[in-house]
């Protein structure tokens, strides 16, 4: 079992090996002589506007939030789908299938909710009365 | 088994010293991304231990979600970088001397625990054996979690719904 998780390691070393590498030979041969134009960030070809780090939508943290909860579902799932194919072939398949069931339809009544509840949507709809607003604002 | 020592002595270099980095760096920003390595060398440290699906689950919840998480949240607050986001309300040396107390208080708790010695045997995939556990034994508290998931997922989409609105 450690051999396949050495693999990992030895990706990471050679990745860290490789970077220093690459950049320290750089760095020892190639002659300094920045200028304020060499010094922009990069992006594609045109001059950059505004800082990197920027405040996001906070519509990212509310995905990110609800893929936490289905990567913890993920979690608890998989180890069960490896002993699946055996319970089938001692004919407990339908009781193991009915205890997944039961745990992935607990967690789709929030999928449902949250679905239903628009929060799914990238742009929610906001209440408001006319549409024509609506679509502005959504353009904003 | 000297090859396991080195290893350890690599991962735990690792990981305290991405901890160095999210407790001294001055950007907020910095200090998420060096949580990256000590979340990564826990999961190391799981399956050089022998957990391996612990490890994986680790490297999937923390690694691939709780840190994309944070890194919006951090992303989320205000003037990121022309502020030094640090707790300057209390100095430098009262924060030493309480991490020395507490850290001292850990050492003792670990010498004086009673610790389970068992003989590493060899290392083998647990995946299998949880899901048996999973189906069998621990039927119960498998399908409470996905209750605490659901209670989980509602409740924190509810309450960052309301900062949106607020």
């Amino acid at each position: 079992m450690y051999f396949q998780f050495a693999n990992v390691i030895v990706f990471f070393l050679l990745a860290f090996v490789l970077c220093g590498l690459m950049m320290g030979l750089g760095m020892l041969l190639r002659p300094a002589n920045p200028s304020p134009g060499k010094l922009t960030t990069y992006e594609c070809g045109e001059p950059p506007s505004g800082p990197a780090w920027i405040n996001f939508n906070i519509r990212f943290y509310l995905i990110a939030l609800v893929f936490v909860i289905f990567d913890v579902e993920l979690a608890f799932v998989y180890p069960v789908v490896t002993v699946f194919r055996d319970w089938i072939a001692r004919g407990q398949g339908v009781l193991a299938l009915a205890e997944i069931a039961t745990f992935v339809g607990i967690l789709a009544v929030g999928l449902v909710y949250i679905w239903a509840k628009g929060d799914l949507e990238w742009l929610k709809r906001l209440p408001v009365e006319a549409p024509e607003v609506s679509a502005s604002r959504r353009a904003a | 088994m000297s090859i396991t020592v080195a290893v350890f002595y690599l991962l735990a270099a690792v990981t305290v010293g991405s901890a160095l980095g999210v407790a001294f760096a001055n950007s907020i920003v910095y200090s998420a991304f060096a949580l990256m390595g000590t979340l990564l060398g826990v999961a190391a440290m799981f399956v050089l231990l022998g957990a391996d699906f612990l490890g994986v689950v680790q490297l999937l919840v923390y690694v691939g979600g709780i840190l994309v998480l944070t890194l919006f949240a951090v992303m989320l607050t205000h003037r990121i970088s022309d502020v030094n986001v640090s707790n300057r309300a209390v100095g430098r040396l009262p924060g030493f001397v309480l991490v020395a107390v507490v850290f001292g208080w850990m050492v003792h708790v670990a010498g004086s625990a009673r610790w389970v010695m068992k003989a590493p045997g060899a290392p083998a995939p647990t995946t299998y054996g949880i899901g048996e556990a999973l189906l069998t034994q621990y039927a119960l508290p498998f399908e409470v979690a996905s209750i605490v998931l659901l209670a989980a997922l509602i409740g924190a989409v509810v309450v960052s719904r309301k900062e949106v609105k607020g």
